[in-house]
């Protein structure tokens, strides 16, 4: 054990050596320039994937092989996200205890906009995900907030994606260095290599899509937002954005962080902006 | 006999040079706890600094002084690993961006 672990360190510091011999430069002065950013990340994938349609991204890993997609197509038939979908509805037209909704809270009562999410609050001064948005909701309300990362959140959610599926995703970045800010430190997040595995989100979900961890098979990360909340079979159960960001970072080996913490909330920003145009798929079904 | 003697001097006294002592385990895993409260700071723990600090605590709350600070000293070594990783990816996440 103890000989396999100093193994995988050296592993690493010599991986990491290494690339730090290789690195060219850093260009201190890039400019942040998510227009081009979102067009870039959008011919890697289709390049890397010519047979796949654009809207054929949002559904993650089913959109990587026919087999797959044939499973897809007969779980949509029975989706096993329905109660959910059903349980959101309800609980979003009860009325807290001040008779209020969540409908007040939000533009067009909250019907049709999850396309919207996340968005950057200039009074806040920060990026505030559907999940966070739901959870101020309650507070400002009177209502304790829910758990990020499962039931009822995953349903309020799901209900919410449900009403916007096939609306492209339309994430705005002001003309605000704090949210340009926020935008750059999202896309830092996504391609920062962390864990022992010395893994980032891009080596699984850029530089792997379509092959397999475990038994799974790894989404591509253009249109990745777009299908959640998902039900996973795995889970035997539905899982919202935070659960899986949880999830993906115990894979490396790398002590996760709080859901809704800032990386979170704007790595959520940076991959959505960069899926605008893409329709919302969710909620989803996964394996 | 008075080599007998030395001998066994020699050995006892070598024989507390090396045992690990409490006060040992102590300080190799206050390192490491700090160490890996820089990893913290830094956005980037490792899963196995936890586990391998939680054998070098079961270890020496069960006064198996030798173990306990093998497995500090293995997560001070991860948490170290773990910052070195951070810091370094400043400047090399850049490489992996799609352009
Ligand atoms: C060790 C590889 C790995 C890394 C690193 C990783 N993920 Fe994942 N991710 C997975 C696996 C496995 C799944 C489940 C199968 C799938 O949908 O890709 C998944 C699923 C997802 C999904 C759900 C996609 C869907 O449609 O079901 C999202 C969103 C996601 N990851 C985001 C991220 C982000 C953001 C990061 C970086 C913080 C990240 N992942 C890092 C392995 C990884």
């Amino acid at each position: 054990m103890m000989k396999q672990r100093s193994l995988i360190r050296f592993g690493f510091s010599a991986l990491a050596l290494a690339a730090l011999a290789l690195a060219s430069p850093a260009g201190a002065a890039d400019k942040i320039d998510p227009v081009a950013d979102a067009k870039a990340f959008k011919k890697f994938f289709y390049d890397k994937f010519p047979k796949l349609k654009p809207e054929d991204f949002v559904n993650g890993p089913y959109s990587m092989d026919e087999g797959l997609h044939k499973q897809w197509v007969e779980k949509e038939q029975f989706p096993p996200y329905e109660f959910a979908v059903e349980e959101g509805k309800e609980m979003f037209a009860k009325p807290f205890k001040n008779g209020k909704t969540y409908a007040d809270c939000f533009p067009n009562q909250g019907i049709g906009i999850r396309q919207n999410y996340p968005l950057f609050d200039d009074k806040q001064g920060k990026v505030i995900t559907l999940e966070l948005a739901l959870n101020q909701c309650r507070e400002a309300n009177g209502e304790a907030p829910y758990s990020y990362v499962r039931g009822e959140m995953a349903s309020l959610t799901a209900y919410m994606a449900f009403t916007s599926r096939g609306k492209p995703m339309d994430i705005k970045i002001p003309d605000d260095p704090r949210a340009l800010a926020a935008y750059e430190q999202g896309k830092e997040y996504f391609y920062t290599r962390r864990g022992q595995l010395n893994f980032s989100c891009a080596t699984c979900h850029v530089q792997s899509p379509g092959e397999r961890v475990r038994t799974e098979v790894l989404a591509p990360a253009l249109g990745i937002m777009n299908a959640m909340p998902i039900y996973r079979s795995e889970w035997n159960s539905m899982g919202t954005t935070s659960r899986r960001l949880v999830t993906c970072n115990s894979q490396t080996r790398g002590v996760p962080l709080t859901p809704q913490d800032d990386e979170y909330r704007n790595v959520e920003y940076y991959l959505s902006y960069v899926a605008n145009g893409l329709p919302i798929s969710g909620p989803g079904a996964r394996p | 006999m008075k080599i007998k003697l030395a001998l066994i001097a020699a050995v006892l006294t070598a024989g507390s040079a090396f045992a690990a002592s409490e006060a040992d385990y102590k300080a190799a895993y206050a390192a490491a706890e700090a160490a890996n409260a820089e990893a913290g700071k830094l956005r980037n723990q490792w899963i196995p600094t936890a586990t391998a600090l939680a054998a070098a605590k079961k270890a020496g709350d069960a006064g198996d002084f030798d173990k306990a600070i093998a497995e500090a000293k293995e997560a001070e070594a991860l948490a170290k690993a773990s910052i070195y990783q951070s810091i370094s990816e400043k400047k090399l996440w850049k490489d992996l961006e799609i352009r």
